[in-house]
């Protein structure tokens, strides 16, 4: 795609997203959002940047190859999984922590991995057709 | 409302399934999606659907109120939409690969497989 | 640490893979540390699994839960002797098939993420034997199916690009009819625990919601595990994968749709009260009858194998259909003959083809003279699947025929004989094409089958001749198996707690 003011906004376009997706993520846990939609959010973030400025920029600014992305949130998930299994006999029982007003859980690890899964996993699926395109 | 909901499902239904039974791979993928869809909405109707009150627990609670929505069949739907979504992004990825490679995505000029092994001659091997 | 680990030994054959599975996306580009990760994930799997028989040998059911949900809220994993003795031949096969892979498996299939997928694919079989929540059974068909899907594509050759989109379509159809059986159920009964489902079930009115549910079950097992008329998608698509996929397929994805309909149909619903014994009858005789057909005609090794799991299918299902405990007894025994048979026989394609160049059939040959060692290790899993005694498929095949003529069913019974002598038949064409005659093409010299693979094709062998010449633990393992599958008092009695009221959790 060769429009200069998409090209020129996609830098911006993809931080915002970016932040955004962050924001849901951490959110998740309370109000609607989550790892999955969190996900999908930077997932499009990396697709605007490699519709506007090329498959290989958002290779570059990903830095890790999608694959490895969805293998660390798949470690994620599993180790958010395992100390309820030590503290509560169940694993997946989430163990949380109260720091002053925020709420800190293995919830977070475990939509943290699931944030990774999904991006890494639309990543790897849309770089390949748009490398066709 | 039921049986309006129902009578929905059922379009949906039937139409994805004349999609299925096309020859065109984009056409099944496309029908395989609404098929999920459909029987997305059967889950929901499974739940019975009676109040409109979300399925949150307000500050303060520790339990639901009588009169919420049934969190599960959301939480089914929603598991099965995420499901439903990763097969959908898989077969479109195999539906360009083969066409990609196939050059066709009418199945009537997918037969790679049956040609392997076949007892009968292939069809170019014919007189 | 040993307590620890019994205690939560249901999780680990299901954990260990998902993990090895991570741990080895991570080192996508490194092959080489892939591999190390998968072998090592394969050992303890298989350690894992025999430890879970062990235990549940010992102590009976077990029944963990996730999230720290009691039953019927939460999801739990329960392993009774059915589930343990499936993850354990899981582990036996995933162990035998991957030092087979370690001859076999191409580069370019290590590079497109084979180890993950296979490991993930281990995974979703284990989760779908040990789960006992009927919505969680969806999602291991699922993980399993989507895996499977990758493993069968990764060649990208046209042949399993087409068989890709055939079992695909097929296999996506499928788990979408039992999506939709599962809502039915729930829109009946409100519940998704299989345990309490059983407790609940009785004293449901009958409606046509749940008979509607009972056939969308079946149809949706029945296409996973290649029951007649629904058998189409599996002999078009298994053949074109490499042969440690197609084994591990041929071995393990089918039996899991007929380990849940085993489950389902004892637990849930039962064969008798909903009325489709008759069906599951001519279902039965249909898929071993066409199975053994459609083999007769072939010409591939690797597809008149996929033609015969499609045919022994229907000696597991008889059982179902007769469903007496000597009957359940039989076809548990069956299957997991059946596995350790079938998988061996694919991988036994693998070195033939190694050996001869071809997997056609009219082009080999002559391998009983340039290769006797491999000609010893064909025959045992062959006349094993053929039921020769005094192999292992001899005492499955009796077990379930005796029972079949104790039921008075006789002209299943000999129907299922006279498939037995057709699938002799077929065996023995494999021989005489490509062991006994001579050579059609002139080479002087068969090429070397590699270690592994001869190390995997005879431990599997061993295996069968083990339980071929004692029967007698297997076959009092598949009785108490069997009797737990009848009587689900002790599985009720594990899973829900004594009080079905329950404190809720904030």
């Amino acid at each position: 795609m060769n429009s200069l003011i998409f090209a020129a906004f996609s830098r911006i376009l993809f931080i915002l997203m970016l932040a955004v997706s962050l924001f849901v993520l951490y959110r998740g846990h309370n109000e609607p959002g989550g790892g999955f939609v969190g996900g999908l959010i930077a997932a499009a973030g990396f697709a605007t940047l490699a519709l506007a400025r090329g498959v290989d920029v958002a290779r570059a600014t990903l830095r890790f190859e999608p694959m490895t992305v969805i293998g660390f949130g798949i470690l994620a998930a599993l180790l958010g999984g395992l100390p309820g299994l030590w503290l509560d006999d169940s694993f997946l029982a989430h163990q949380w922590a109260i720091l002053g007003s925020a709420h800190i859980g293995t919830t977070l690890l475990f939509d943290i991995g699931v944030y990774l899964v999904v991006l890494g996993g639309i990543l790897s699926l849309i770089l390949r057709f748009y490398e066709g395109l | 409302m039921h049986l309006l909901f129902a009578f929905a499902i059922a379009i949906v239904a039937g139409c994805s399934l004349y999609l299925i039974l096309s020859r065109h791979i984009v056409r099944i993928l496309l029908g395989v999606t609404m098929l999920s869809a459909a029987i997305n909405l059967v889950i929901f109707l499974s739940g019975r659907i009676v109040t409109n009150v979300p399925a949150v627990i307000r500050a303060g609670e520790s339990s639901l109120s009588a009169d919420a929505a049934n969190p599960l069949p959301q939480a089914l739907v929603l598991t099965a939409i995420v499901i439903g979504f990763s097969l959908t992004a898989f077969f479109a990825a195999l539906a360009l690969q083969t066409y990609r490679s196939l050059g066709s995505v009418d199945t009537r000029h997918i037969d790679a497989a049956e040609r392997l092994g076949s007892p009968f001659p292939a069809a170019k091997d014919r007189p | 640490m040993t307590a620890f680990l019994t205690l939560h030994a249901p999780l680990w054959p299901v954990l260990l893979p998902i993990f090895g599975a991570g741990l080895a996306t991570c080192l996508w580009k490194q092959r080489r540390a892939q591999r190390l990760v998968t072998g090592l994930c394969i050992t303890l799997l298989l350690a894992a699994s025999l430890l879970l028989l062990a235990a549940v040998y010992q102590q009976g059911i077990l029944a963990i839960r996730f999230g720290g949900w009691n039953a019927p809220f939460g999801v739990v994993f329960v392993a009774d002797a059915l589930s343990a003795a499936m993850v354990a031949i899981t582990g036996i096969l995933a162990a035998a098939v991957m030092t087979f892979g370690l001859a076999d498996i191409r580069r370019r299939e290590e590079q497109a993420g084979f180890y993950p997928l296979m490991l993930g694919m281990l995974a979703g079989v284990n989760g779908a034997f040990l789960t006992g929540d009927i919505f969680n059974l969806y999602v291991w068909f699922e993980v399993m199916l989507i895996t499977a899907m990758g493993l069968l594509s990764i060649g990208r050759n046209r042949a399993r690009l087409d068989a890709t989109v055939r079992y695909a379509v097929l296999n996506l159809f499928s788990t979408l009819l039992f999506l939709t059986g599962v809502a039915l159920l729930y829109g009946a009964t409100g519940t998704l625990n299989m345990a309490d489902l059983a407790r609940v079930l009785p004293e449901t009115e009958p409606s046509i919601n749940l008979t509607l549910s009972a056939l969308l079950l079946l149809c949706g097992f029945g296409i996973k595990a290649g029951y007649f008329p629904l058998f189409f998608w599996l002999p078009a698509s298994y053949h074109t994968a490499s042969i440690t996929v197609s084994a591990i397929f041929a071995g393990l994805l089918t039996k899991v749709g007929v380990y849940a309909c085993f489950r389902v149909f004892t637990l849930i619903f039962s064969v008798e009260d909903s009325g489709i014994r008759e069906i599951v009858a001519v279902l039965a005789a249909g898929t071993m009858l066409f199975g053994v057909f459609g083999a007769a005609v072939q010409w591939d090794v690797r597809r008149i194998l996929s033609f015969h799991i499609v045919s022994q299918i229907g000696y597991m299902l008889l059982g179902l259909a007769i469903s007496t405990q000597a009957a359940l007894a039989g076809a548990i025994f069956y299957i997991i003959h059946h596995i350790i048979v079938k998988a061996n026989l694919f991988l036994l394609a693998g070195a033939i083809h190694r050996a001869s160049g071809t997997f056609d059939l009219r082009k080999s040959g002559g391998l009983m003279y340039r290769n006797p060692l491999l000609a010893a290790l064909f025959l045992v899993p062959a006349l094993s699947l053929a039921g020769l005694p005094p192999l292992s498929g001899f005492w499955a095949k009796f077990l379930v025929i005796d029972a079949t003529f104790r039921a008075g069913e006789h002209w299943l019974a000999g129907l299922a004989l006279f498939v037995g002598l057709l699938t002799l038949y077929s065996m023995s064409k494999i021989w005489m094409e490509a062991f006994w005659k001579k050579p059609v093409l002139p080479r002087a010299e068969a090429r070397r089958v590699p270690r592994p693979m001869l190390l995997a094709i005879a431990s599997l062998g061993a295996l069968t001749l083990v339980i071929g010449f004692m029967p007698q633990p297997l076959i009092l393992f598949s009785q108490t198996a069997a009797a737990a599958l009848l009587d689900p008092s002790a599985y009720l009695s594990a899973v829900l707690p004594a009080n079905p009221i329950l404190e809720a959790r904030p």
